[in-house]
């Protein structure tokens, strides 16, 4: 075992490289380029056997992707944000194909108005597909959570594709230590991809993807995957405790911070919740009892182990870098579906870092004092949008200048 | 009438062995699925077909397939993107060792030619730009037949689709000329009713290691408004026209492969089609007939004395 200084992408090609897969399709978007043009450069040195193809686009990409995993090869590849997007219609379909595959997701907002900063909208309108997702927090995160996507998506309980999220330039651009394991060590971990399904070759004559006409046939098959996404979460437990044995890692569905005598929660996920975790020390500091509960498997939706960590607190506030238009946070929406009953806590709804702003403690503290009411006036589904006086002035103001206005 | 075969040279040669078994749920009399067996016959067993959405999404329904072979379903735009996975990982994996090299299958695209022209078209050159080594099999019905026969960019001049209930106004996309501008090793039309030549080009175009395109014409009793039974000849009638040339390219040279020694009129085609009958009825639509054949003779035309000439009747030629 190595420690590197790594960005979150070569953490994220690390992991393909450890896993040491067979193939990688490849389209071009900022920022996950990264990624994959390390493993180009260890392929071109010999240091990784694997061939990688570039495609047309992600909805290409993707279809590669899925092909070459239902002939049996281990398949990695990465994208972000517009890329996801693209390749969508191929989401469903690889994950009706029941192949193995990890997909590398660098979060990026979502046009229009364009830009290259993160916020979640792109990965959470995968979360319907059948891609189960893992959200890392940190590099040393993306790369272990790759490892572990393998072992899950491989697992014949599962074989749904597993989709690692990493916020882009907050992540993917920021270097941080990294333990690297050893190749032999992950090959025991890990070992050589053997397909359990059918494959695509000469003995095994199969037809894959076939229409299914009349309804009860699609619906078996639609419920085998919701089958298979609830055992992923008994799968995943086992993979983290080898995990934890082999390497000294950690990682449950949830991770809970300050958590055990908290009577407020914030709910997070992804890289911000570094942020939200230094604001919950601050406010510690000041005598509040404040927690955070990241949420790092998003599918399947760790729903008992969520429900146990919130049921009994005074009050919930659940934070979304992503905002469904009309209705506000996905996560809000989402935490709140499986909360209620006598023990469940009033919630709020917050939606700030959209495009990779930055959360500020005045904010942290205005959530506080709204938990506070919340404890008393019950819950509100209503989501607060955290834009400041002084945002509004300065945007007014570049609008003042671009209009040539004195 | 000249012919160029060298591999299959009589009916007799076409192996009876079927590859897609008979009973699908596909229209009675569809060219398309005829030329689809014809052309397993000469590709063997070991195959995997990928399908684009289309006609043939339906030749496997649940849990039945008439495949002796594999079958993918990909997705309308990106069937060539799923040969390409599958191409690699045969490669990766017999290179690995992880699968025998006699495991190996030849790669099959199945598209119509709606999503051929249009919105698989991108996928399509960017496989033959890889220089990836498949087969690329469209069946022509010169429409979106699969949903009610709408217009696609390979629907002729003056034909009337779902969408056009007047006639199209375009002309035919030239999807040989598309693929041919990047030099594939293979490229070719075919016929259900011409089933040596069909064979026997699949079998040489084999040869080459890389892109082999192979259009076929087919005949659509619903869509083209013809009885399942004069499926055949109505294919076969698109021929002796001269509207349906068949040809293939590899290098740079396009090669004729059947040729008629005197083309019949245009009209004898069109007029056996429900698809064109608003040119017959209730007027008759002169110009565009004209156009109709002049585009056939300016084709066999260009191509040089040896080209046969359409015998019109010059009544036809009257406004």
């Amino acid at each position: 075992m190595r420690r590197d200084l790594l960005t979150g992408n070569a953490a994220a090609a690390w992991g393909a490289r450890l896993a040491e897969v067979d193939y990688i399709p490849a389209y071009p978007i900022t920022p996950q380029t990264e990624i994959i043009e390390d493993l180009a450069q260890w392929i071109g040195r010999g240091e990784l056997e694997a061939r990688l193809v570039t495609l047309d686009s992600e909805h290409s990409m993707l279809t590669a992707a899925g092909a070459a995993a239902a002939t049996g090869a281990r398949v990695f590849t990465a994208t972000s944000s517009q890329g996801l997007v693209y390749g969508f219609e191929m989401l469903y379909t690889v994950a009706g194909w029941r192949v193995p595959l990890v997909l590398v997701n660098v979060s990026r907002a979502l046009a229009a108005p364009i830009t290259l900063e993160p916020d979640h909208n792109d990965v959470l309108a995968a979360r319907d597909s059948g891609f189960l997702q893992i959200h890392a927090e940190t590099c040393q995160e993306v790369l272990d959570s790759v490892l572990m996507a393998y072992r899950l998506t491989e697992h014949p309980d599962v074989l749904l594709p597993v989709l690692v999220n990493l916020d882009g330039f907050y992540l993917s651009f920021t270097r941080e230590p990294v333990s690297l394991p050893a190749a032999a060590a992950v090959r025991e971990f890990l070992p050589a991809y053997q397909p359990v399904h059918a494959k695509l070759s000469a003995g095994h004559a199969m037809a894959q993807g076939v229409a299914v006409l009349g309804g009860s046939a699609y619906a078996f098959f639609k419920y085998q995957m919701q089958r298979a996404a609830e055992a992923a979460l008994a799968v995943h437990a086992g993979i983290a405790a080898e995990f934890a044995d082999r390497f000294g890692r950690s990682y449950g569905v949830v991770e809970g911070y300050q958590l055990d005598d908290a009577e407020w929660v914030i709910v997070m996920a992804n890289s911000f919740s570094t942020v939200g975790k230094a604001e919950v020390s601050r406010l510690r500091a000041g005598g509040e009892k404040v927690g955070l509960l990241r949420l790092r498997l998003v599918r399947p939706f760790p729903v008992a182990t969520i429900v146990a960590a919130l049921s009994g607190r005074r009050a919930v506030a659940v934070i979304d870098q992503n905002i469904s238009i009309g209705k506000g946070g996905i996560l809000f929406a989402e935490v709140a579906s499986v909360l209620r009953g006598g023990s469940a806590p009033p919630l709020r709804s917050f939606i700030g870092g959209l495009g990779g702003r930055r959360f500020r403690s005045e904010e942290f503290d205005l959530m506080l004092a709204a938990l506070r009411q919340a404890e008393h006036s019950g819950g509100s589904s209503e989501p607060h949008l955290l834009f400041s006086e002084t945002e509004y002035l300065q945007l007014r103001e570049m609008l003042r200048i671009a209009h040539g206005q004195k | 009438m000249q012919t160029r075969r060298e591999i299959y040279k009589s009916i007799k040669e076409i192996p009876r062995e079927e590859f897609l078994a008979g009973g699908t749920g596909l229209c009675a009399g569809c060219g398309g699925l005829l030329a689809l067996r014809l052309f397993h016959k000469a590709l063997g067993a070991k195959t995997v077909v990928v399908n684009a959405a289309g006609c043939m999404t339906l030749v496997a329904v649940f849990p039945f397939t008439p495949f002796h072979s594999s079958w993918l379903y990909t997705a309308m735009a990106s069937a060539p993107a799923g040969a390409q996975g599958i191409r690699d990982a045969l490669d990766v994996l017999i290179a690995k060792g992880k699968l025998p090299a006699d495991e190996d299958l030849k790669v099959v695209v199945v598209t119509g030619d709606g999503a051929a022209t249009g919105i698989g078209l991108q996928a399509t050159l960017a496989a033959i730009y890889r220089g990836l080594d498949f087969y690329y099999f469209c069946y022509d019905n010169e429409a979106f037949a699969n949903t009610g026969f709408q217009m696609s960019p390979a629907s002729p001049l003056g034909s009337r689709t779902a969408t056009t209930p007047i006639g199209t106004t375009t002309r035919k996309e030239n999807l040989f000329e598309l693929w041919r501008a990047q030099r594939p090793p293979f490229v070719a039309t075919v016929s259900p009713a011409y089933p040596l030549d069909l064979m026997d080009k699949v079998a040489r175009a084999g040869r080459w290691r890389g892109p082999k395109l192979f259009i076929s014409l087919s005949s659509c009793p619903p869509g083209w408004g013809i009885e399942p039974a004069d499926s055949v000849e109505v294919a076969k009638l698109a021929v002796d026209t001269g509207v349906w040339p068949l040809k293939e390219a590899h290098d740079d040279e396009v090669v004729h492969t059947v040729i008629p020694h005197r083309l019949h009129p245009v009209e004898e085609y069109l007029k056996r089609q429900a698809r064109y009958r608003h040119l017959f009825e209730p007027v008759r639509k002169a110009d565009i007939l004209r156009q109709l054949q002049a585009d056939v003779d300016g084709y066999w035309q260009r191509l040089g004395a040896a080209a046969p000439v359409a015998r019109v009747a010059q009544d036809d030629w009257s406004v």
